[in-house]
C-alpha cells in the first residue's frame, strides 16, 4: 500500500492570518463602513462577458467552463457561444438603456480583435471596457512559464486599449483561473483591480511585488452560468436568488454600511429569448428601489478607495 | 479490506425501545457548522487530488475563504437568533490562522468538535501512527484554545481508515479519560443514535449527521435550489417530528458557512430555522450533549435489544 510521507503531517503555514503572503485576513464585520454616493446602500454592478471560445480549443490545462466538450468541431458549443455576441448582446443593450444600468464589459480581446462592428458600439456606448484575458482557451494557470504569460498580459492589455480608445483598468481572468505570477504580471502591465479571487464582498488590497492592485470580488455563486447551466435552475430561479440576495444584503447595511451587489452575466445565457424577460425582471426589481446605485466597477472602487484613509 | 466496518449490527427501525428527551421532546435538533481551512498548496495524497485545477486552484480555494471572512458571522447571527448553539466541526489549524472565529464561538459556548486540521489533509495512506497523531494534535489543539476536551469526530473532508473511529476513541480516553472521544458523526445509518462496537470496547455512540441534509451536499452535489433546500430541511423534519412521538429522532443541519451563508441562500435557510425552532416539542441542543444523553440512559438498553433481536434472526 502507498503510504504517505512524513511531511503530510507537518504544517509550515499553520501560524495566524492566511497560508500565503497575498492579502491581510480579516473579516467582512471588522471592515470600515462604506457609504455609497447620494446615501445609496447598495452599488449594483452588472458585469457582461464578451467571451470567443475558439473551436481548436486545447483546453490547457482544463477547458474553460462552457467551452467545447464534443469531438472537433464541436459546431454547437461554437455557434451556441457566437450567439451570445450575435444576437444576446443586443437584448442586453435594450434592457440596460431601458433600466438606466451602468453595466462594466468584460471582453476577450481576441472578440474585440474578431468583431470590429461590435467592438465600435461598445465604444460608443463609453461603458467601462475591462480585459477578460486574450480569449477563452488562453488560460492563465499554475506551472504557466512566466515569460510566456507576460506576453499573453501584454498582447491582451495592449490590443484591447489600441482597439477600445480606453485605459483597461480592470481585469478578469478567463474561468478566473491564475498562475501564481498572474496578479504580479498585471500589476505591472498597468492593470489596477481584478475580479477572480471571489473570497470577500467587498474590495479588497492585494500584495504584489510592485506597484498596487486591488481585488474586487465578482460573484461566481451568484452569475448566470453557474446557477443555470452549472446547477441547472431555471431562469426563473435566478432570479429569485438575486431578490433573496438583494434583500438580505439590504437588511445587512442597517448595521454595516454599503455592500456591493455583483451579477456576472453572459448574453449567450441570459441574452436568449426565453431568458431575457428574467434579466429584465431583475433590472426592474432592482432599479425600483431607491438604495441601489448602479455604477461601473471602476466608479464603485474609486468610491470605495476614496473611504479608505 | 473487508465486507463491512463492523460497528454495528442490524437493528430495524420499527420495534425499538422508547427514547425520551429531555422535557418529552420529540426531536433532538441540532446544527453543525463546519468551520473549515483548506490549503492554497497543500501536500499530494495518491489518493484524492485536493483541487481539480493545478495550484493556486482559485476558485475552489477562494469560494472557501469567503466563509470564513464573510459568511462565518452572517450564520452565527442567525443562530443567536435562534438561540441554537452550533456544534463546530473544527479544522483545528483554524485555531491558529483566524483566532477570532474562535473566540466568537467559544463567548457562545458553543461545542468544539474535531474535523482533522486542515480539510485538505486527508486520512488516506495514513500509517496507525500517523492518523492517531493527526487525531492527537487536532483534539489538543481544541483544548489549548478552548478548554473544551473533545468529544465527537468527522474525519477530514470525510477521509476515513478502518481504525478511524477505533484510534478517536482511543486518543480521547488517553487525554480525558471518559470525558473525550466518545462520539462519531461519520456513519449515516440510522436517524437515532447507535452504540458503535470498537476494538477498545469503551461506551461509544454514533450520532445523526445527516448527509441529506448537509448544505454542500445538497448545494455542491444535488444543485439544489435555496428555496428546494429550505423546502426539504423542513420536510425532513416534519416527518421525524411525527415518528419521534413514538421514540425520539435526531435531526442535524450540517453547514458550512462557504455555501449557506451566501446571501441569495441564507434567507431560505433562516426559514427552515424558525420552522424547527417554532415547534414545542424540540430539543434544540448539540452533538455532545445528544450522545451524553444516550449513553447515561439508552445505551445499555440499546445493546440489550439489539443484542435480543440479534439472536432470533
Amino acid at each position: 500500500m502507498t503510504t504517505l510521507d512524513k511531511d503530510y503531517l507537518s504544517y509550515p503555514q499553520r501560524s495566524y492570518g492566511m497560508d500565503h503572503d497575498r492579502y491581510e485576513w480579516s473579516m467582512l464585520t471588522d471592515r470600515k463602513k462604506i457609504s455609497w454616493p447620494n446615501g445609496k446602500k447598495i452599488a449594483l454592478w452588472v458585469n457582461v462577458n464578451l467571451q470567443f471560445f475558439p473551436l481548436n480549443q486545447k483546453g490547457i490545462p482544463f477547458k474553460a467552463p462552457g467551452g467545447m466538450t464534443k469531438p472537433y468541431p464541436d459546431l454547437r458549443h461554437f455557434s451556441l457561444r457566437d450567439y451570445g455576441n450575435r444576437v444576446g448582446i443586443y437584448r442586453f443593450f435594450k434592457a440596460f438603456d431601458t433600466y438606466n444600468i451602468r453595466p462594466t464589459f468584460a471582453v476577450n480581446t481576441r472578440l474585440a480583435e474578431r468583431i470590429p462592428y461590435l467592438t465600435s458600439v461598445l465604444k460608443e456606448r463609453g461603458d467601462e471596457i475591462i480585459c477578460h484575458g486574450y480569449h477563452m482557451d488562453a488560460l492563465h494557470y499554475g506551472g504557466l512559464d512566466i515569460k510566456k504569460e507576460n506576453e499573453q498580459v501584454k498582447r491582451s492589455l495592449d490590443r484591447l486599449r489600441k482597439l477600445t480608445e480606453q485605459e483597461i483598468k480592470g481585469w478578469v481572468s478567463p474561468a478566473k483561473s491564475e498562475s501564481e505570477n498572474t496578479p504580479d504580471l498585471l500589476a505591472a502591465h498597468g492593470i489596477t483591480y481584478f475580479c477572480d479571487w471571489v473570497n470577500d464582498e467587498m474590495p479588497y488590497d492585494f500584495n504584489v511585488k510592485n506597484g498596487k492592485l486591488t481585488a474586487m470580488p465578482l460573484s461566481t455563486e451568484l452569475e448566470d452560468f453557474f446557477i443555470i447551466l452549472n446547477n441547472l435552475h431555471t431562469a426563473g430561479d435566478w432570479a429569485d436568488q438575486v431578490e433573496d440576495a438583494f434583500h438580505f444584503l439590504l437588511e445587512e447595511t442597517k448595521t454595516q454600511g454599503g455592500r456591493i451587489l455583483s451579477l456576472n452575466i453572459h448574453p449567450w445565457v441570459l441574452g436568449q429569448p426565453h431568458r431575457i424577460k428574467y434579466l429584465e425582471r431583475v433590472l426592474d426589481f432592482l432599479t425600483g428601489h431607491h438604495e441601489v446605485w448602479s455604477a461601473s466597477a471602476s466608479d464603485i472602487l474609486n468610491f470605495w478607495k476614496s473611504q479608505q484613509d | 479490506m473487508k465486507e463491512d466496518p463492523g460497528y454495528y449490527d442490524y437493528w430495524p427501525y420499527e420495534n425499538r425501545p422508547k427514547i425520551a428527551w429531555p422535557n418529552g421532546a420529540r426531536v433532538a435538533f441540532w446544527v453543525a457548522p463546519n468551520i473549515e481551512f483548506y490549503e492554497l498548496n497543500p501536500p499530494d495524497n495518491p489518493f484524492r487530488k485536493p483541487w481539480p485545477q493545478p495550484s493556486p486552484a482559485l476558485p475552489g480555494y477562494t469560494s472557501r475563504d469567503w466563509g470564513n471572512r464573510v459568511g462565518h458571522t452572517r450564520q452565527m447571527e442567525l443562530l443567536d437568533k435562534y438561540s441554537i448553539k452550533g456544534s463546530i466541526s473544527l479544522s483545528t489549524a483554524l485555531c491558529k490562522h483566524h483566532p477570532e472565529i474562535i473566540e466568537l464561538c467559544k463567548e457562545r459556548d458553543w461545542e468544539f468538535f474535531s474535523h482533522g486540521i486542515y480539510n485538505t489533509r486527508y486520512t488516506y495512506g495514513m500509517t496507525e501512527e500517523q492518523e492517531r497523531d493527526m487525531i492527537k494534535d487536532s483534539m489538543e489543539t481544541i483544548y489549548k484554545h478552548t478548554g473544551q476536551k473533545c468529544a465527537g469526530y468527522l474525519a477530514p473532508a470525510l477521509s476515513h481508515s478502518e481504525n478511524t473511529l477505533d484510534l478517536f476513541a482511543e486518543v480521547g480516553t488517553a487525554l480525558f479519560g471518559q470525558d473525550g472521544g466518545f462520539y462519531s458523526c461519520d456513519l449515516f445509518h440510522d436517524d437515532q443514535p447507535t452504540p458503535i462496537n470498537l476494538r477498545s470496547g469503551k461506551r461509544f455512540v454514533s450520532i445523526p449527521y445527516s448527509l441529506e441534509m448537509n448544505d454542500t451536499i445538497a448545494y455542491l452535489v444535488q444543485k439544489m435550489t435555496p428555496r428546494g433546500y429550505g423546502q426539504e430541511l423542513k420536510e425532513n423534519f416534519d416527518r421525524l417530528y411525527i415518528e419521534g412521538q413514538e421514540s425520539g429522532t435526531v435531526m442535524c443541519i450540517p453547514t458550512h458557512n462557504y455555501q449557506v451563508s451566501n446571501a441569495h441562500r441564507i434567507k431560505a435557510y433562516e426559514e427552515a430555522l424558525e420552522y424547527i425552532t417554532g415547534h414545542t416539542d424540540v430539543w434544540v441542543t448539540t452533538g455532545k450533549e445528544i450522545a451524553s444523553y444516550f449513553l447515561e440512559n439508552y445505551y445499555d438498553n440499546t445493546l440489550v435489544d439489539v443484542a435480543a433481536k440479534k439472536n432470533t434472526l
